[in-house]
């Protein structure tokens, strides 16, 4: 009895061995890690993009850290094409009820910026002119547009890499807000 | 010929010390000693952009901004540990090419080793049973016989 239970062991093998595979087949290596996840939002102060339609303050770790609103934070710039898929969702959610939305202009020139807003409407109570991208190291990102997802608190709780996408928002962002503001 | 091969030699010595280096002149730091520093540094680093290269090889602007910004906190006098350190605490144990030991690496860490010790057990383990087989079957004192007069009949070389 016992041997014909071992004739099973390699069947098993197999079986956790493809398993395995199979679960890795389902992950998305493109899926970035952040580091900044269930932590405080990084240390930045940016100065405001000059001529923005909107302030004219620039933006710091404080904005993020004060009152009890969940805010988003947007990397994008003029010269990213899928900053500018992603901006009528932006839009869309910057004008949802408790959520404030933050942007930083990565490595862009003020004047292209500006204009871009201009066209396409500014969606963003505040905006941070990150010229050198030290900021963006800062935050951990890889390229734009990225979104993070920061709590009352001023603790980082999603990063999403890419353009938002409707399932995205639907999927992830949408009810985390939520989850949030309870 | 031999002044042909010595020159054979020279391009290929020439080609290998390029390698695919993307540092660009004007990130060199004058001290070579923290520019030593640097580049072992930036081996060990992800380019996050290209992910299977090192910054040092890459050039995507990230890279190049990492690069500087290692080459900043040396000369603020980090060890390099530190900036490790530093670029891990924004990017995470991904950023580090090597990954590091910790629970969560262990099987990436000891999985060959251990398939290689399974694979040893298996091995050993096979041939000793196939060695000492208790129910070998062994001749009767009948087959002994009949053996013994085949190999008795058989005629001597040349015999015949």
């Amino acid at each position: 009895m016992v041997r014909r239970l071992a004739y099973l062991l390699p069947f098993l093998l197999l079986v956790i061995v493809a398993g395995y595979f199979l679960f890795g087949l389902e992950r998305d290596p493109g899926e970035l890690p952040s580091a900044l996840l269930g932590k405080p939002v990084p240390a930045f102060d940016l100065p405001a993009l000059t001529g923005a339609t909107a302030s004219e303050d620039g933006m710091n770790t404080d904005d993020l850290t004060s009152g009890r609103d969940v805010k988003l934070v947007n990397f994008f710039a003029s010269w990213c094409v899928p900053c500018r898929a992603e901006h009528p969702l932006i839009t869309r959610l910057a004008g949802m009820d408790g959520v404030r939305m933050f942007g930083i202009n990565y490595k862009d020139a003020p004047e292209d910026a500006t204009g871009w807003l201009q066209r396409l409407g500014d969606p963003y109570e505040r905006i941070g002119a990150d010229r050198t991208g030290r900021a963006g190291i800062e935050w951990g990102i890889y390229g734009v547009p990225e979104t993070f997802v920061v709590d009352a608190d001023g603790i980082v709780r999603m990063r999403h890499a890419g353009p938002l996408t409707p399932e995205i928002v639907e999927r992830e962002l949408l009810p985390l807000i939520e989850e949030l503001q309870r | 010929m031999k002044r042909f091969w010595a020159a054979i030699l020279v391009a290929c010595s020439l080609l290998a010390s390029q390698s695919s280096l993307a540092i660009r002149p004007d990130e060199v730091l004058a001290d070579p000693v923290l520019e030593e520093r640097a580049r072992e540094i930036g081996k060990q680093l992800r380019c996050l952009v290209c992910q299977n290269q090192s910054i040092d090889d890459s050039d995507a602007d990230l890279a190049r901004d990492l690069r500087i910004l290692v080459r900043e906190r040396l000369q603020q006098g980090d060890t390099d540990d530190e900036v490790l350190a530093y670029m891990k605490a924004r990017y995470g144990d991904f950023v580090l090419l090597k990954p590091p030991m910790g629970p969560v690496t262990y099987l990436l860490w000891f999985g060959p080793a251990l398939l290689g010790v399974a694979g040893i057990v298996a091995v050993v383990f096979f041939f000793r049973r196939n060695r000492e087989r208790p129910d070998e079957p062994t001749l009767t004192d009948a087959e002994r016989r009949r053996i013994a007069e085949v190999i008795g009949d058989r005629p001597e070389a040349g015999g015949t």
